[in-house]
């Protein structure tokens, strides 16, 4: 113990001396932003196949190359403000191995933090830091837990969570007037929740479920109600079907393979998302160019979640007109902020549970149906607020 | 259909030789998706020619004497010189990827080009059509305008929020203001004193000192029975005297007109879908507004302040001039 404190007293002089000699440049050095980018070693939602099969709601690669646009298309504004960004990287196979990175780049000053895991090690992540004088950006788990008793006031969300997914879905299939489906739900614990999610938005707008059906990923003759899709689709009647996959390979074989001629949504056909390559509005088509470039590979949801963490601390840090911390943070989740998304809307985050309020996008392969929330659907103060757990529902608690 | 009628419009003029120089009243317009540029006649409104010009045409302007008419073709990286008098393209400058928007210097010697992809302003010698300063800016740059006295230049980014305030002698920037989110295209006041910059998320307009730099208002806009996110003022026009401003208001399908002096909003006149770029003619009795989603040419009454006619033009138009 007295070891250490010797040698920090020893650090801390160095950085004296260091300071001293440095004399009138240090007070006009550029202050910095950080962010840590936390991603798993292993993460099956990259996995080659996945990736291969370009699944519609799925990315075609990490969304890291997001948080890279974002640093060097904000290059001018930290400049203005005599700030540097910077981007450092953890990659670990667990919760506990991000956790040891996030300590180790806070001791080197860095308050922002952008974590690309499932659900559960978000949770986890997120658990071991509350309360803590750091920001963490979950930038793709779509839980509703996250936002709802498993929140917490340093948790933000640029990722929609499955509630507002299911939302804008619900509001399309309301506006065209198909209000009656069947809903496919797949084995695994994040179909359950697709599925729940999609109930809630279909009680919430007035959409009839005809039939709850569980599908496997099997040929075997013995299983073949719940593998066949023909047979899955009969014996019921309805305007669409609802696939709650979120692994994906499943859901690709739905379409055109159903009893009755009928549209597929959820994880195929038509899927809200909070970014698609081909939306053309907005400046969309330049920002996609920029994260192309960068990354090979198209902008997906994910990506844009990584771009739009860190462009949110941008705003605030131009708008405050430095880098303190505290500062930023207010202004981050205040209600003064304008975020630009490229949807078109004033983005800021939600009080209540620090979910960013944004539009999602109904798209197929290659083509934005229609944006969410749709002309109509009215609320008292944002109608973006149409979108997810609106402050009256929410269980949030921080 | 357009385009036959275009076509042989174009066949008869040929026959009987283009001969009206300038002050034609022809209407010229841009459309992104066409590749080409529109012409109108001022009085008829028929289609007077089509001309094909490079990728994705977006600003135009005259040069000062109206010989020529500028045209920025995005996805050629070039500005195609049209001869005003026999609508053919002269001559093509390449000015590298992505040029948006430009400004002519007073006395015709530069051309100010914002290049989207670079974040730079591109100084060009329009004689020589070689690039005579770059000048990094924010990301996205759009609108660029240079004061009637030619010494400053500005520059809006829509990605930094900014306006970079560039001394045209130097080549420097001399100052960057954060504005309202997406700012997009400017109008000055005669004596320079005052440069209006549309914000098009912020859904307001910011008025700069153009002595100071500083910040001296903002203007939101708020036309009745629209939600705030459809309110997103890009285009802006001022009459000649400085007292009017028009500013075209994008989704809210609306331009507003605006008392200069007294800041206020006097109207708000109800155009086509997506209201962009916005031109008046000389005699200012009449306001051009092209509409990016429903492809016209919304012919304004400034007196009466309401459209008269709606004119088809190109697919997703972005800019109009009126040579008169």
């Amino acid at each position: 113990m007295t070891e250490m404190t010797a040698n920090m007293k020893c650090r801390l002089r160095a950085i004296l001396a260091v300071a001293a000699t440095a004399g009138m440049a240090s007070a006009s050095m550029a202050a910095s932003i950080d962010f840590g980018y936390l991603g798993l070693t292993r993460d099956d939602r990259y996995h080659e196949d996945r990736v291969y099969a370009r699944n519609l709601a799925q990315g075609e690669g990490e969304p890291e190359p997001g948080l890279a646009v974002a640093l060097r298309e904000s290059r001018f504004n930290a400049k203005a403000v005599g700030v540097e960004l910077g981007e450092k990287q953890v990659r670990a196979d667990d919760a506990k191995g991000l956790l040891a990175g996030i300590e180790r780049l806070y001791g080197e000053g860095t308050r922002y933090f952008l974590i690309d895991a499932p659900g559960p090690v978000v949770a986890e992540v997120a658990a071991a830091v509350k309360g803590r004088d750091l920001l963490l950006f979950n930038i793709s788990a779509h839980d509703d837990v996250l936002r709802q008793q498993g929140c917490q006031a340093n948790l933000l969300h640029t990722a929609p969570s499955h509630a507002m997914q299911a939302d804008a879905l619900a509001q399309y299939l309301v506006f065209k007037k198909w209000r009656s489906v069947l809903v496919l739900q797949g084995p695994l614990a994040e179909d359950a929740l697709i599925a729940r999610a999609f109930e809630r938005s279909a009680k919430r707008f007035g959409i009839k479920i005809e039939a709850r059906r569980d599908f496997i990923l099997s040929n075997d003759p013995r299983e073949r109600d719940q593998g066949n899709v023909g047979l899955l689709t009969s014996d019921a009647d309805y305007d669409v079907v609802f696939v709650a996959d979120s692994d994906g390979e499943f859901a690709r074989s739905v379409p055109y393979r159903t009893v009755r001629p009928r549209p597929v949504v959820g994880a195929e056909g038509l899927v809200a998302v909070g970014w698609h390559w081909s939306w053309e509005r907005n400046g969309a088509p330049q920002l996609n160019t920029r994260f192309e470039r960068q990354a090979k590979y198209r902008m997906s949801e994910a990506g844009w979640a990584a771009w739009m963490a860190a462009k949110t601390v941008v705003e605030a840090m131009q708008r405050t007109g430095g880098a303190d911390f505290g500062k930023i943070r207010d202004y981050l989740l205040g209600p003064e902020i304008t975020i630009d998304g490229f949807k078109g809307h004033r983005l800021s985050f939600r009080s209540w549970n620090h979910q960013l309020r944004q539009p999602m996008l109904l798209a197929t392969h290659n083509a934005v149906i229609e944006r969410a929330p749709i002309q109509g659907f009215m609320h008292q103060t944002n109608t973006l607020d149409t979108l997810g757990f609106d402050q009256r529902e929410s269980q949030c608690k921080f | 259909m357009r385009m036959i009628k275009a076509g042989a419009a174009a066949l008869l003029l040929s026959l009987v030789g283009v001969a009206a120089a300038k002050d034609s009243g022809r209407i010229f317009v841009s459309s992104e998706k066409d590749h080409a540029v529109t012409v109108l006649d001022g009085k008829s409104l028929e289609v007077v020619k089509v001309i094909a010009t490079g990728e994705r045409p977006r600003h135009m302007q005259f040069s000062p004497d109206h010989q020529i008419l500028y045209v920025v073709a995005s996805d050629s990286g070039r500005i195609d010189l049209i001869d005003v008098a026999t609508l053919e393209v002269r001559k093509s400058i390449d000015v590298g990827e992505d040029p948006e928007a430009f400004d002519v210097a007073p006395d015709g010697k530069h051309f100010y080009i914002s290049m989207e992809e670079d974040a730079a302003v591109s100084v060009i010698d329009v004689g020589s059509g070689r690039q005579v300063a770059e000048i990094e800016v924010g990301e996205e740059p759009e609108g660029v305008k240079v004061s009637p006295d030619g010494k400053t230049v500005y520059a809006t980014s829509e990605v930094a929020s900014m306006v970079h305030v560039i001394d045209a002698a130097t080549h420097e920037i001399r100052n960057n203001i954060t504005v309202g989110n997406r700012p997009r295209r400017f109008a000055i006041t005669p004596d320079g004193d005052e440069v209006w910059v549309t914000s098009e998320l912020a859904g307001e307009v910011t008025i700069l000192d153009g002595k100071s730099d500083r910040i001296k208002g903002t203007i939101p806009f708020k036309p009745k029975g629209f939600r705030d996110e459809d309110v997103t003022p890009v285009g802006i026009v001022m009459t000649r005297d400085g007292k009017t401003a028009y500013v075209t208001l994008g989704r809210a399908n609306h331009v507003a007109v605006v008392d200069v002096a007294k800041r206020e909003i006097e109207d708000y006149i109800l155009v086509g879908r997506r209201a962009w770029g916005a031109t008046l003619s000389r005699d200012e009795k009449t306001l051009y507004v092209v509409n990016g989603l429903s492809d016209d040419l919304s012919i304004v009454d400034t007196g009466k302040r309401r459209v008269l006619k709606s004119v088809p033009v190109g697919r997703v138009p972005y800019g109009v001039v009126v040579d008169d």
